[in-house]
């Protein structure tokens, strides 16, 4: 027997959770999915347009490792007129192969063996992972439906430790829809002050929020020098298969994320590059027309999907970002798991069971509503029918 | 009441059987507001027509599309109006635009055989004092119209399940 020569801190790192579902799926005639995690929108023409221009420009090659200076230069503008966020272009934002590779190098920058990093719970599949990859120890925050999932102080304090070094903020959140109101966020950067921590903010679904105004937590007063913010191109713009993200963190820690960005990714695609800043500098001539009518679509069928589950006899809360809901199935009975595995034998509907998410997910399954409103109602029918052989 | 009637228009343009109740949810409304607001509407003549969009080569049914570019004279005081209400009153004209550039009023005229719309335009259209030239054009096949694809599937690119 040799030696095993794959690192532990990636060898005990469990699988992804949700790929078995995903592979029956995969081979299923006429499955309905609410499983997918992106927009059903394709990019806006003008943006895609943007792209091929510069395809055709003959436009193709490196661009300066932090992005082209008028992509930054809008996401500095940008930030500011939506979301009341300052970040100085040359020194304090970059641009990433999406909020992911932000998410790694902003780990990686700051988070050392030892290190433990709250994360929600139920919350996105792949902060628990990256915290691992980097020897850190990423400690859950539970979340519950009764606090409509946002963090609070109890379960924060609940879950800091002397080692805590970082919080990762995630809202509007995948997989519950939760949304951290003005409030919620200040309870956090108190929280965040008598701890000393960072917060590594992902705001990703920040556009896709349903009632209040839009917000950052690098806004909140006092928080920009302890903030990772992160964000991107994919749900606001439907450009998810651009991979287009980017972080804004002060100088010093961005100096240093930059330097492993630079070794490791050199530079985003130059092309996802120009189509973002085509998203922003259009988008703030026309005050984001694509992402409202976007929204405004999402939100339509936000309610409907609400009030089916409802209907259907699901204790749903109401979910006011992102485009996930979250009910729970625990009246049936079943496990999420067995929820959604015989869901999709049955009735060939896909759900993901909110055990992928973390186990406070248990009992809920998440459901997209960016979901054709026609498959989705099919999809509505199927999983009553479904309910009423329980 | 404008912000609510612009969303309802946006669903109904989008599948104009969406029923009451539904509607009433997507909007986060009831439904006599709902109701109230089409009615408005209706009235208003803002709301016309409900009618689905039908490929009609599909259906076994035969049946000649023409469009034609028509030129008038205007009529001192009432313009183009009182002649493109006399052709717009004929059974067989679906549509008629009053068009800037080379020619005046756009026709679409449909019958059932290619005589019958060469018929109409000889016997009726031409006939017409104020109309001083036409010219016909058929169509040979519709690919989309009113924003619907007649032959394309409309096509998911996006993984089953994603994170």
């Amino acid at each position: 027997m040799s030696r095993s020569f794959v690192n532990p801190l990636v060898q005990n790192v469990p699988p992804s959770g949700i790929r078995r579902f995903f592979d029956i799926a995969g081979t299923m005639q006429d499955a309905i999915s609410l499983g997918v995690g992106e927009p059903d929108f394709v990019t806006p023409y003008h943006i895609r347009n943007a792209a091929m221009d510069s395809i055709l420009d003959g436009e193709t090659q490196y661009t300066p490792n932090k992005g082209l200076p008028s992509l930054l230069e809008a996401i500095s503008v940008y930030l500011k007129e939506r979301f009341s966020a300052s970040y100085d272009p040359e020194k304090e934002i970059m641009v990433t192969v999406g909020a992911s590779e932000a998410i790694d190098l902003a780990l990686r920058t700051c988070i050392q063996p030892g290190d433990d990093v709250l994360v929600p719970d139920p919350g996105y599949v792949s902060y628990a992972p990256n915290v691992s990859f980097v020897g850190g120890h990423a400690v859950s925050v539970v979340t519950k439906a009764e606090d409509q999932f946002r963090m609070t102080e109890e379960g924060l304090e609940n879950a800091v430790t002397r080692n805590t070094k970082a919080l990762i903020l995630p809202y509007p959140n995948n997989p519950t829809g939760a949304v951290m109101g003005k409030e919620d966020l200040e309870m956090v950067a108190r929280f965040a002050e008598k701890h000393d921590l960072l917060v590594i903010s992902d705001e990703i679904y920040g556009e896709l929020i349903y009632e209040g105004e839009l917000l950052s937590f690098a806004a909140i007063p006092g928080m920009k020098e302890r903030t990772i913010l992160i964000n991107g191109f994919s749900k606001a713009f439907a450009m998810t298969g651009w991979r287009l993200g980017y972080a804004c963190a002060p100088r010093e820690i961005l100096s240093q994320m930059n330097k492993i960005h630079q070794y490791t990714i050199m530079c985003a695609s130059r092309q996802a590059q120009v189509a973002g800043r085509q998203a922003l500098v259009r988008g703030l001539e026309n005050n984001f027309e694509d992402v409202t009518i976007m929204r405004e679509s999402y939100n339509r069928r936000r309610r409907v999907m609400l009030d089916a589950f409802r209907k259907m006899g699901l204790d749903c809360f109401e979910p006011k970002g992102a485009f996930y809901c979250f009910p729970s199935v625990k009246n049936t009975g079943l496990s999420s798991e067995e929820f959604c595995s015989r869901l999709l034998q049955q009735h060939k509907v896909v759900c993901v069971p909110g055990t992928a998410f973390g186990d406070s997910g248990a009992g809920h399954i998440r459901c997209c509503y960016a979901t054709d409103m026609n498959r989705m109602l099919e999809a509505f029918e199927r999983m009553k029918a479904f309910l009423n052989t329980l | 009441m404008q912000a609510l009637k612009m969303q309802v228009l946006e669903i109904l343009n989008e599948d104009c059987r969406t029923p009451l109740e539904r509607i009433a949810v997507m909007t986060g409304e009831n439904m006599e507001t709902i109701a109230q607001a089409i009615e408005e509407m209706e009235n208003d003549r803002i709301i016309l027509h409900y009618a689905p969009i039908i490929n009609w080569d599909r259906a076994d049914r035969e049946r000649v599309e023409g469009m034609i570019e028509v030129k008038v004279t205007p009529q001192r005081d009432l313009g183009f109006d009182a002649i493109a209400g006399r052709i717009y009153r004929f059974d067989e004209v679906k549509s008629v635009y009053l068009m800037s550039g080379n020619y005046d009023l756009l026709v679409l005229v449909e019958a059932r055989t290619l005589k019958e719309l060469a018929s109409f335009v000889s016997e009726k259209l031409s006939a017409l004092e104020a109309v001083t030239g036409t010219a016909t054009s058929f169509v040979l096949k519709r690919y989309k119209q009113d924003g619907v694809i007649f032959d394309g599937e409309k096509n998911d690119n996006r993984l089953a399940v994603i994170p």
